[in-house]
């Protein structure tokens, strides 16, 4: 091929419709945009948070009590150690399946519709994972409530730092589901395929459900390698208001998955195209 | 006149395991502020592929191409803000509803808050598309969602728009709807409109200027009517009482006519040719003179299906490709015997 004339920069601004933008757009309105729009139909449609509540109360309901039984702690002891990890789970169920919401937007072309939108990549995955956070919190202040009269007793600043640190792994674990779809594309069974088989060894071995104390060797040096294991170790921490080093173990673990997720997702976007 | 859309030699290709297959091959496409194009080809001929290049959604292999007076490659965002896109999916999302979804969508090109609310009712207003407003998406049947599309694509007032496949799927009374948009977005924006359709009778009336693309490169380019006269001749149908009649006077048509194209199929026979109009006379009492009546005789106008099928030697319209490559083998055999 020859070489090719770089092309005249023609006309840039069409004549007669004139600018079509009037304001700048940023990354933080785009985000704001994308989180916007995710949410609506949530907000318009309340009852499938409340919905969504039931799950997590039967956890509470029905798994306190073993744990009680199974270590003869007290109950306030128990729910202090059992509340943080539920809280976690739930906000992993939530963002772990942003790319399956992403899925039904690819199958009908609404997703291909904001991609020829001047919305920045990265407010696309950030701001569809941010919503998936927001059901699970209104869902962790109601366990939260229902706790406290069986006697949790949550360090408020704390809770507020761990509720920010899980919301940083959470973007980072939303980013990681959407490239996941973006990686099977419209291949629904692999999106839960991929997502189930990961997110429940990642769980138990973070010890959510049951301490992983006097667990054998191989399992201990396997739930040190899981960056949750340090977020839920920092939400136990911060909630009981102590603030050492696991908190910050935490806050790191949490932005390390946070950027790598985001790296993973940029990556999976681009190739994609 | 200014240059809307400038691509030189825009190549893209798929690999599929060791396969490599080209789409679009070294395409050149100048486009000019305010045009109304169509690229016509049939299913799989690379015109998506074109558009998906131009609207930033495939990065190509090779070439350039510059929309708006923005590169493709290296300045997405600026192309992004300058066009409007109307894919062949739905752009709204079902569990949105549908004034959620408008006013969201122009907030995403830079639109206030209110500028947006304010644009998105005139254009549900336009669209009939008022009483379905709070509705979910999902709740709208299929020629409403098709209009909540082109709303969508046109929330910013692009100075460009591209269509994918507008009509596929749509009863003919939306499809004359759409079609009606589509002029009047020109009418009364002057925007440009470059669209993809294996639509014959779309690409007819709706452009002033129709690209044809067979196996990712360009055939034809002209006017549709250039290319209907350049292209294919005018058409003269004659059916006759039994076949055997057919295929004399089909014989007969080849000898006076060697320009002609003659297919004959059962009791009837199309006969090809340039200026056939002005021939029809002359060929009836050549007819005539060998004894040969025929029972009905039609002249029409060469259709874009007709100049398709003397590009490529294919015809657009599925399931007829068959028949008449077949019945012009058959001819072609006899004459020369």
């Amino acid at each position: 091929m020859t070489a090719l004339d770089t092309p005249t920069r023609t006309n840039p601004a069409p004549a007669a419709a004139g600018p079509t933008t009037s304001r700048p757009t940023g990354q933080l309105h785009d985000i704001g945009l994308v989180f916007g729009r995710e949410l609506r139909p949530v907000a318009r449609d309340p009852f499938s948070v409340v919905f969504g509540l039931i799950q997590p109360l039967f956890f509470l309901g029905l798994f306190t009590p073993l744990l009680v039984a199974s270590s003869g702690q007290s109950t306030a002891d128990t729910l202090q150690w059992f509340v943080p990890g539920v809280i976690v789970m739930l906000s992993l169920f939530g963002t772990s399946t942003t790319g399956a919401n992403l899925q039904v937007e690819m199958q009908t072309g609404s997703h291909e519709r904001t991609l020829v939108s001047p919305l920045s990549r990265s407010s696309l995955m950030i701001g569809r994972a941010l919503k998936e956070i927001v059901p699970a919190l209104v869902q962790a202040l109601v366990i939260i409530g229902v706790a406290i009269p069986f006697g949790f007793r949550p360090d408020a600043a704390g809770l507020v730092v761990g509720l920010t640190v899980l919301a940083v792994f959470c973007v980072g674990l939303g980013a990681l589901s959407y490239a996941l779809a973006l990686a099977v594309k419209e291949n629904q069974w692999a999106f839960w395929a991929v997502q189930q088989t990961l997110l429940f060894p990642v769980m138990l071995l973070a010890g959510i459900l049951l301490p992983l104390e006097g667990a054998p060797g191989w399992l201990e040096v396997a739930s040190r390698l899981n960056p949750l294991t340090y977020v839920v170790d920092a939400e136990r921490a911060l909630v009981a208001g102590t603030w050492d080093g696991d908190a910050v173990a935490g806050a790191a673990a949490a932005l390390l998955t946070c950027v790598v997720g985001l790296f993973v997702g940029a990556k999976t976007m681009r190739a994609s195209s | 006149m200014d240059t809307m859309i400038e691509t030189r030699g825009l190549t893209k290709e798929f690999r599929s395991g060791k396969k490599t297959v080209t789409a679009v091959k070294d395409l050149d496409l100048h486009i000019a502020t305010g045009e109304m194009v169509a690229l016509l080809g049939p299913n799989g001929a690379g015109k998506s592929t074109a558009l998906r290049m131009l609207t930033t959604l495939l990065a190509p292999t090779s070439g350039s191409a510059y929309v708006a007076g923005y590169d493709v490659t290296s300045d997405q965002h600026a192309v992004r803000r300058a066009i409007g896109y109307i894919g062949q999916g739905n752009s709204a999302g079902h569990a949105q509803r549908v004034n959620d979804e408008l006013v969201a969508s122009g907030r995403a090109y830079g639109l206030s808050r209110a500028g947006s609310r304010a644009r998105a009712d005139e254009l549900l207003e336009s669209l009939g598309l008022t009483e379905q407003a709070t509705q979910k998406v999902m709740t709208l049947s299929g020629g409403q969602r098709r209009r909540l599309d082109i709303a969508m694509g046109l929330i910013h007032s692009p100075g460009l728009l591209f269509l994918d496949e507008p009509s596929t799927g749509l009863d003919p009374q939306n499809r004359a709807n759409l079609q009606q948009h589509v002029v009047d977005l020109r009418r009364k924006h002057g925007a440009t409109v470059v669209l993809t359709t294996h639509y014959l009778e779309e690409a007819d009336s709706l452009a002033e200027r129709i690209v044809v693309i067979d196996h990712g490169q360009v055939v034809a380019d002209d006017s549709p009517a250039a290319l209907k006269s350049r292209h294919a001749g005018d058409r003269i149908a004659l059916t006759f009482a039994g076949p055997d009649e057919a295929a004399r006077a089909a014989q007969r048509a080849a000898a006076a006519h060697p320009a002609a194209q003659v297919v004959q199929d059962g009791t009837a026979v199309d006969v090809q040719v340039a200026g056939g109009a002005a021939m029809v006379t002359g060929f009836l009492a050549d007819l005539a003179s060998s004894g040969l009546a025929p029972a009905t005789v039609e002249v029409a106008r060469p259709t874009l299906d007709d100049v398709f099928l003397a590009l490529t030697g294919r015809s657009l319209r599925e399931g007829r490709t068959d028949i008449r490559t077949d019945a012009r083998t058959d001819i072609t055999e006899e004459v020369a015997a």
